[in-house]
C-alpha cells in the first residue's frame, strides 16, 4: 500500500519530471537577485528614516545615551503612569528604573494577561519599513511576553538599525532557526471600511528608545 | 453556527451569480470603496520602491524554481521540520485534510480551536467538518469573525469582509455578542472583537492556521498578519496545526528577501506587515509543544501537470489582481462561487477542480491586463485565462456560445463574401457607441473625414476594458474596399 505522501510525491514527479537535490541546487544558483541589497544612505539619514517610519506607524521614539537609558525609561514610565513592568531574563539591570520590574518566570497565559506593560530590547531595526525584529534571546524573551501586555517599551541600540529589509535578512541568516517576530508599529487592522485601527490583539501602544553611542 | 460554504461543485455559473449581485448597490459600493483605498495605497508604496521590477523578477524566478523542484523542496522541508520536533502530514484532498485535522484536534484533547485566517482551511471547508465532529472553531481574524458570526462567506483573499460596512458589522456584533449599546465607530467594533476574543486566546489550547511560506532549508514557517491574532494563535496554545498547500514551499531563508517586501506592498499597501512570524518546529519554553503541518494537494498536482497553467501556483495570495480587476470590482467575491475570487480565482478554481467545475470562471474577465501588471510574482493571468478558455471549449464541444462565436469567426475568415458582410454588420452594431473625432477634438474643429472615431465605452462587463483604453472604431472604408477603388481609379 502506498502512503499518501508517496502518492503525492509521485503525482508531483509525473507532473513535471523528477528532480534531484543536485539539479535543484545548480538551478537555484542561477536565480537573479538584482534588487537593492545594501544601504544607500548615510548613517544619520538611516536613523532619521527609521524614526520617520516608526512615527508613521504610531510608535513614539525617544533618545538616550548609553549611560542614560535608565533615566529616560523612568521618565517615559512615569509619563504613562506605569508602575509594574514585565521584563525577560537578561535585560540590563541599569535600564530598569522608575517602576517595579518583574522577570518572566514562564508565566501562564492568564498570568501574562495580568501585566499591562512589558520592556525588552530587540535584535534589529529596519529603517525603510519602520520594523523591529525580536527573537527568542536574552533581553527579548519568549514570544508571548511581547504579545500579551498592552504596552511595549522597546530599547534598541542605534547601531542595530539597518536601512533595508535585505540587509536585515542577511544579518538574521545565522539565527534563522530561532523564533523571530517582525513588528511594524502596534497591532492594527483595516478590516472595517479600510480605516486603520490601532491595536486589535497585540500591544496597542509602542514606545522605542534609541540608544546612541557616547 | 455552520454556514453553507462557497463550493465550486454546486455554485451557479459566474454570469448568473454576477447578474444577481450586480443588483446589490450597497455591496458594490462597499467593494469599490475598499478596493479603491487599497489600490491607492499600493500605488504609492510601489512607486517608492525603485527596484520593484527587479524584486518582481527575482520572486517570479524563485517561485517558478520552487515548483520545478517541488518534490525536492517538500522532502527537505519535511526532514527539517521533523528534526525540529514537528510532525508533517500529507493530504490528497479536502476529505483527507479534514480527517487529519479533526483527528489531531481530538488527540490534543480539545473540543474548541482558535483559527488564524487561512484560505486553505476555507478551501477544504474545515470549519464545517470540525463542527460535525463536535469541535467548535473560533475565527480570530476580525474579518473572518465578522463572516463567521454573520454566517456569511468570504469575498476577498486578504480582506474577506470588505463587502460589509460598519453599520452592517455593528448589527452582526450587536446580535451575536449581545452588546445592545455597541457604537458603530471602527474603533468600537475592533474593541468589541478584542474583548470577545481575548478570553478565547487565553483559554483554548489548540490552534489551526495556514501559512504564507514554508522554508525548506530550515523547516521554517512564515505567517504574516496585522492584528496580532496570528501571534496569539501560534504562540499561546499547546498545539498548532497548520494546513498548507504544497505549492507554498520556498527553498531558502534568503528567498524571503524579495517575497516579504513584495507581499505587504501588493496586498494592503503597507511597507511591511504589522507582524511577521518566523519559526521552525518546537522551541521548548516558547510556543506550542506540539506542531503539525498538513501538506495539502487537493488538485494542485493537477495544476502542476499543465505546463501552461502551472504558473498559477506561483501565487502568493496578495489579492492585488483582485483589487485591480474591473469585473471583480463590480460583482464582489461571491459571484465566483469559490473562496478564491477575482482573477486568481478565475484561473485557480477551475484548475483545482480538474476543469470539471467553474468552467465559466475563465470568462469572468475582460482580459484588460490590469491583473498581470500588478501581480508581484508576474503571473500572466490573461494568458492563463485564454489557455483555460481553450480547454473549456475543447472539453465542451461545438455548442457553447464561445465555441459558436469562434466557429462563426473562422467561417467568416474563410469566405470573402461572409467576411465583408461581417464587417458591414459590425459597423452597424457599433455605431451608437462611436464618438466622432469632432466630439473628441471639438475645439480644434477640424474637418470630419468619415467615421474615424473611437469607442470610449462598452456596455456591461465589457466596460472594464474601455475603462483604461479607448477602442478604435471599425473604419468606414476597409483596406480592401480602398484597394479595389484605387485599382479602378
Ligand atoms: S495572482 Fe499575483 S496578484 Fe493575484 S493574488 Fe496571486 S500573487 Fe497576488
Amino acid at each position: 500500500m502506498t502512503t499518501t505522501r508517496e502518492e503525492i510525491l509521485k503525482r508531483i514527479r509525473s507532473a513535471k519530471g523528477a528532480s534531484s537535490p543536485e539539479q535543484a541546487a545548480s538551478a537555484y544558483a542561477g536565480i537573479e537577485r538584482g534588487y537593492q541589497s545594501s544601504a544607500s544612505l548615510a548613517r544619520k539619514e538611516i536613523l532619521h528614516l527609521f524614526e520617520d517610519r516608526l512615527h508613521d506607524y504610531d510608535a513614539n521614539v525617544y533618545h538616550a545615551g548609553a549611560s542614560g537609558v535608565g533615566e529616560v525609561v523612568a521618565g517615559i514610565l512615569s509619563g504613562r503612569g506605569v508602575h509594574r513592568v514585565l521584563v525577560p531574563d537578561g535585560l540590563p539591570s541599569e535600564w530598569q528604573q522608575g517602576a517595579e520590574f518583574v522577570v518572566d518566570r514562564g508565566f501562564s497565559s492568564a498570568e501574562l494577561d495580568g501585566f499591562a506593560s512589558v520592556m525588552t530590547t530587540a535584535t534589529l531595526g529596519i529603517a525603510e519599513t519602520g520594523t523591529i525584529v525580536l527573537q527568542t534571546a536574552p533581553g527579548q524573551g519568549r514570544r508571548a511576553v511581547t504579545l500579551v501586555p498592552d504596552y511595549h517599551l522597546c530599547i534598541l541600540p542605534a547601531g542595530r538599525v539597518v536601512e533595508t529589509v535585505v540587509e536585515a535578512m542577511r544579518l538574521l541568516e545565522s539565527t534563522k532557526n530561532i523564533p523571530t517576530t517582525f513588528f511594524s508599529g502596534p497591532s492594527a487592522t483595516a478590516d472595517i471600511e479600510m480605516t486603520r485601527i490601532k491595536g486589535v490583539h497585540g500591544p496597542r501602544f509602542v514606545d522605542i528608545v534609541l540608544v546612541g553611542e557616547e | 453556527m455552520s454556514r453553507i460554504p462557497l463550493d465550486p461543485r454546486t455554485a451557479p455559473p459566474f454570469q448568473a451569480a454576477a447578474k444577481a449581485l450586480l443588483g446589490d448597490a450597497q455591496l458594490r459600493k462597499n467593494v469599490r470603496h475598499a478596493t479603491d483605498v487599497i489600490q491607492n495605497k499600493r500605488r504609492k508604496l510601489v512607486e517608492e520602491k525603485q527596484d520593484w521590477q527587479l524584486l518582481r523578477e527575482s520572486a517570479r524566478q524563485i517561485r517558478a524554481h520552487a515548483l520545478q523542484h517541488l518534490d525536492v523542496y517538500l522532502d527537505e522541508f519535511e526532514r527539517n521540520f521533523t528534526r525540529a520536533g514537528g510532525t508533517v502530514h500529507w493530504a490528497r484532498d479536502a476529505a483527507e485534510a479534514q480527517r487529519i485535522v479533526v483527528g489531531l484536534v481530538k488527540e490534543s484533547g480539545s473540543s474548541e480551536v482558535i483559527k488564524i485566517k487561512s484560505m486553505t482551511t476555507e478551501e477544504v471547508q474545515l470549519n464545517n467538518a470540525l463542527e460535525a465532529a463536535g469541535i467548535h472553531a473560533y475565527e480570530t481574524d476580525l474579518a473572518e469573525l465578522i463572516i463567521q458570526l454573520g454566517e456569511d462567506q468570504p469575498s476577498h483573499i486578504v480582506v474577506p469582509a470588505l463587502h460589509k460596512n460598519r453599520a452592517q458589522i455593528r448589527e452582526i456584533f450587536r446580535r451575536t455578542m449581545n452588546l445592545p449599546d455597541l457604537g458603530d465607530k471602527p474603533a468600537d467594533l475592533a474593541d468589541a472583537a478584542r474583548r470577545f476574543l481575548r478570553e478565547k486566546f487565553l483559554r483554548v489550547k489548540t490552534a489551526v492556521s495556514g501559512a504564507n511560506f514554508l522554508i525548506a532549508e530550515t523547516g521554517g514557517i512564515c505567517i504574516v498578519e496585522s492584528e496580532g491574532n496570528g501571534r496569539m494563535c501560534l504562540t499561546l496554545p499547546d498545539t498548532l496545526i497548520s494546513v498548507v498547500g504544497i505549492e507554498k514551499v520556498i527553498p531558502r531563508w534568503q528567498d524571503l528577501e524579495p517575497l516579504i517586501q513584495l507581499l505587504p506592498r501588493s496586498a494592503t499597501g503597507e511597507r511591511m506587515n504589522p507582524y511577521n512570524s518566523l519559526w521552525s518546529g518546537v522551541h521548548p519554553g516558547d510556543g506550542p509543544r506540539a506542531m503539525h503541518v498538513v501538506l495539502l494537494d487537493n488538485g494542485r498536482t493537477n495544476v502542476l501537470a499543465d505546463s501552461e497553467g502551472r504558473e498559477t501556483l506561483q501565487c502568493i495570495r496578495c489579492a492585488a489582481c483582485q483589487n485591480a480587476c474591473p469585473v471583480y470590482r463590480q460583482t464582489g467575491g461571491h459571484a465566483y462561487g469559490s473562496v478564491y475570487a477575482g482573477p486568481i480565482g478565475a484561473i485557480l478554481t477551475p484548475q483545482l477542480m480538474h476543469m470539471e467545475h467553474s468552467q465559466t470562471l475563465p470568462y469572468a474577465s475582460s482580459l484588460c491586463g490590469a491583473c498581470y501588471e500588478v501581480c508581484p510574482v508576474k503571473i500572466n493571468i490573461p494568458e492563463v485565462l485564454i489557455h483555460l478558455r481553450n480547454k473549456v471549449v475543447e472539453q465542451n464541444g461545438w455548442y457553447t456560445p464561445e465555441s459558436l462565436a469562434m466557429k462563426a469567426v473562422a467561417a467568416a475568415f474563410r469566405s470573402e463574401r461572409r467576411f465583408r458582410a461581417a464587417q458591414r454588420l459590425g459597423r452597424i452594431a457599433e455605431s451608437p457607441l462611436v464618438k466622432s473625432e469632432k466630439q473628441k477634438f471639438s475645439i480644434v474643429g477640424q474637418k470630419q473625414t468619415g467615421n474615424t472615431g473611437w469607442i470610449g465605452w462598452l456596455p456591461g462587463l465589457l466596460g472594464g476594458w474601455t475603462d483604461t483604453r479607448d477602442l478604435q472604431a471599425m473604419p468606414e472604408e476597409t483596406f480592401r474596399d480602398w484597394w479595389e477603388k484605387r485599382g479602378k481609379a
